[in-house]
């Protein structure tokens, strides 16, 4: 019922959405595939797109809303152009990486979860990328970042800012 | 195996990417063309050495010459003098590679002391995605031999119960006996699932399997699913790796192109396919029946046991989970039969095992020895030692749900036994070593903090245990704990490992036993500390 409530726009991304999750409606147990989609086109999984998954696989919105906010790979709030993640995994943590996170929190004046003004970084943790070799480690975006200390992570990232300014 | 006189083996991980590795390629592929070699040397992308943090690495066989710290600037160097005139260049870093039978002690780098490669034998040797050299170096011996010799499934069991493999997924459950029990369980259709989802901390040997060698899974896959009756498997693979994700599927599109995966296997009636999928990052996911939950869609929220997968698991069919190293064991086994496997590691733990030597010391990095092999031998030969000359404190075996050993515990053996007698487990193979600055305190604050955030909030003790556990922790940290604290914590997690509903919340009393057994000194001096404070 409620679903009907929130109006759907009728635009390519929702679109294409649609146009997965009927393709992949026969596979059995195909919410997540389809909420990992869903994130890929539009960023992250506003109530909207969750309502439209709901919808469209014929499940209840708490089930959709259940699965989100289970996985930490699902964002329920827009990002940044770019994410910028700190591994405070055990073998990073031995290293030093809570100082490149607070060092990280002060240059960029965002905590964790925060996005900066101009939306170009998200600030987020995990918990190990599985490069423990290289700890301490981040990732910005799907490019790993090794040995760090905290001048290093705070000159890539600018550096990073500067080569996009360029651009 | 082809007509080149020389392979050139450029290893891809995350380490000699950032180090520029796809640059020295272009420029050394470059090279090559340009002197006319096309045709004698072949350029090869493979999975990681396990060598971490010395550069670009390229290894040139049959010469069994490695260099590294390549950069594009020193490969004209390389192409003039090796490939040419057959002479090493002096001038760039070199060293002779052996690692699986060799004995020399090789370079500075611990990580080329002999190992014993089984699992990752060709993670590196051979390129993964090209099946004609899969092929060539033995890939899917395992599944020929039970073409040719006609094995029924349950020899196929048999043999792997024979070999003694157990489960290197953590709990070290006897591999063979998990097939039979799904064989046996009645069921229309059952299930194979590889457990890909190696969430714990400071562990990354999986990974390197899938990239380095996938088609070793595809293959154990289908002799599982043979084995056990099932004609479907499924690999769960942790969303961040996206390079394990694409050599996997690679590697089952091209088993299906050569008839090893589809309705017919290799023409012997036999049915079975394969399907990635994707986890969303939730370290509970790894426990085999929140993973269940997580493959059906749904919330990985842990099942309660009994009943067991074998019996009751994906959709309520029959199912085993496996890990993926201990799958990875299986083609070797099938092919060279359980005597083969039995000559390797201890009697009641066969094999090998894969460990990640990580934190501080001086070549972090994997390595694949026997089990049983001295944690002593870990950290000081193949590890090079704590780094900096410094001393060594703790080393945390098995990632967040693991136990801190102390200094006079290092010649404990590293296999299942001997680890449990020390009331230490083997886990994920993560072996992380802290040096004498490092805070066990703090580290505990740590991994309280991980099982707060991981908790799935399901079971009151585990939900609000971790949370108390973090509360006290954090106040020894600051300062401001109390005596009595310590055997709060450990009565809290004493409680949570007979009440907790699943093995997460069960799991917690590793840590922080071992931290306040061995360590209680550093813990009590954060009591001092406030009540001197106190007194003030
Ligand atoms: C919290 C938790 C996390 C786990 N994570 C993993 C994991 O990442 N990979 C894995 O293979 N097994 C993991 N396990 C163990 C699995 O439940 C299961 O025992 C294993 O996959 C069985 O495979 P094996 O018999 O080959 O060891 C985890 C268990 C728990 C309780
Ligand atoms: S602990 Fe940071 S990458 Fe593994």
């Amino acid at each position: 019922m409620e679903s009907k409530q929130i109006h759907i726009p009728d635009n390519a991304e929702y679109r294409e959405l649609k146009l997965f999750i009927e393709a992949n409606s026969s596979t059995p147990g195909p919410l997540i595939q389809v909420l990992h989609r869903a994130q890929k086109i539009f960023g992250y999984l506003p109530m909207e797109v969750q309502h439209f998954v709901a919808r469209e696989l014929g499940v209840p919105h708490s089930q959709v809303y259940g699965v989100v906010t289970f996985y930490n790979f699902f964002r329920t709030e827009p990002i940044g152009d770019h994410i910028v993640n700190i591994c405070l995994g055990t073998a990073c943590h031995v290293k030093g990486a809570s100082e490149i996170l607070k060092a990280l929190e002060k240059e960029l004046g965002i905590r964790v979860g925060g996005t900066t003004k101009d939306r170009f970084y998200t600030l987020s943790t995990a918990r190990c990328f599985g490069a423990c070799g290289l700890a301490p480690v981040m990732m910005v975006d799907d490019e790993v970042y090794g040995r760090l200390n905290p001048q290093k992570t705070i000159q890539i990232l600018k550096d990073l800012r500067t080569a996009q300014t360029v651009k | 195996m082809s007509i080149y006189r020389t392979h050139i083996l450029v290893p891809i991980d995350e380490g000699t990417v950032q180090a520029g590795v796809f640059e020295v390629k272009r420029t050394l592929e470059r090279e090559i063309r340009e002197r006319g070699l096309e045709g004698e040397v072949r350029v090869l992308e493979t999975g990681t050495v396990g060598i971490v943090g010395k550069g670009v690495l390229l290894a040139v066989y049959p010469d069994r010459i490695y260099y590294s710290g390549m950069r594009p600037s020193d490969v004209a160097l390389l192409v003039e003098e090796h490939l040419l005139k057959g002479r090493v260049p002096s001038s760039l870093k070199h060293a002779p590679l052996d690692l699986q039978d060799g004995a020399k002690v090789l370079h500075r780098t611990g990580l080329t002391l002999p190992q014993k490669r089984v699992v990752l034998d060709k993670a590196w040797k051979v390129a993964p995605d090209d099946m004609r050299e899969v092929l060539a170096s033995g890939g899917y011996a395992g599944l020929e031999r039970i073409v040719a010799d006609r094995m029924t499934p349950e020899a196929v069991i048999d043999e792997v119960k024979k070999s003694g493999l157990r489960g290197r997924g953590g709990a070290g459950f006897p591999t063979g006996l998990k097939w039979e029990l799904t064989r046996n369980s009645p069921g229309g259709r059952k299930y194979i699932i590889c457990n890909a989802d190696e969430g714990e901390p400071g562990t990354f040997k999986d990974r390197l399997i899938l990239e380095g060698d996938p088609h070793r899974i595809v293959e154990a896959m289908t002799i599982a699913g043979y084995a056990m009756g099932a004609t479907k498997g499924y690999v769960y693979i942790r969303g961040e790796y996206a390079l394990s994700i694409e050599r996997m599927q690679k590697a089952i599109d091209q088993a299906r192109e050569y008839g090893l995966l589809g309705p017919d296997v290799l023409e012997h009636g036999f049915a079975f396919d394969l399907e990635i999928k994707k986890g969303a990052g939730a370290y509970i996911c790894g426990d085999e029946t929140a993973l269940l939950e997580s493959l059906e869609g749904k919330r990985g929220n842990p099942r309660i046991k009994p009943p067991y997968p074998v019996a009751h698991g994906l959709w309520q069919e029959p199912t085993s989970v496996n890990n993926v190293e201990t799958l990875a064991n299986v083609p070797g086994i099938i092919a060279r039969g359980a005597g083969w496997f039995r000559t390797m590691g201890t009697e009641k733990s066969s094999g090998t095992k894969v460990f990640t030597i990580l934190g501080h010391v001086e070549h972090p990095g994997l390595v694949e020895v026997e089990m049983g092999t001295p944690l002593r031998e870990l950290v000081f030969s193949y590890g090079g030692g704590v780094s900096g000359g410094r001393k060594f404190k703790a080393a945390l075996l098995g990632g967040a749900s693991g136990v801190f050993l102390p200094e006079g515990l290092l010649d404990v053996r590293m296999d299942f036994e001997s680890l449990k007698e020390n009331k230490a487990v083997l886990g994920s193979g993560a072996v992380l070593v802290m040096d004498e600055d490092a805070s066990i305190v703090d580290m505990l604050f740590s991994i309280l903090k991980f099982f707060a955030h991981e908790s799935c909030g399901r079971c009151a003790p585990c939900r609000i245990g971790t949370r108390q556990l973090l509360n006290l922790a954090w106040k020894l940290r600051r300062g401001k704990g109390r005596e009595t604290d310590l055997d709060t914590m450990l009565r809290l997690a004493e409680l949570m490992c007979g009440t907790a509903l699943c093995p997460l919340g069960q799991s917690v009393i590793m840590p922080v036993r071992s931290a306040i057994e061995y360590f209680r000194g550093e813990f009590e001096a954060c009591v001092k500390k406030t009540t001197e404070e106190a007194r003030v």
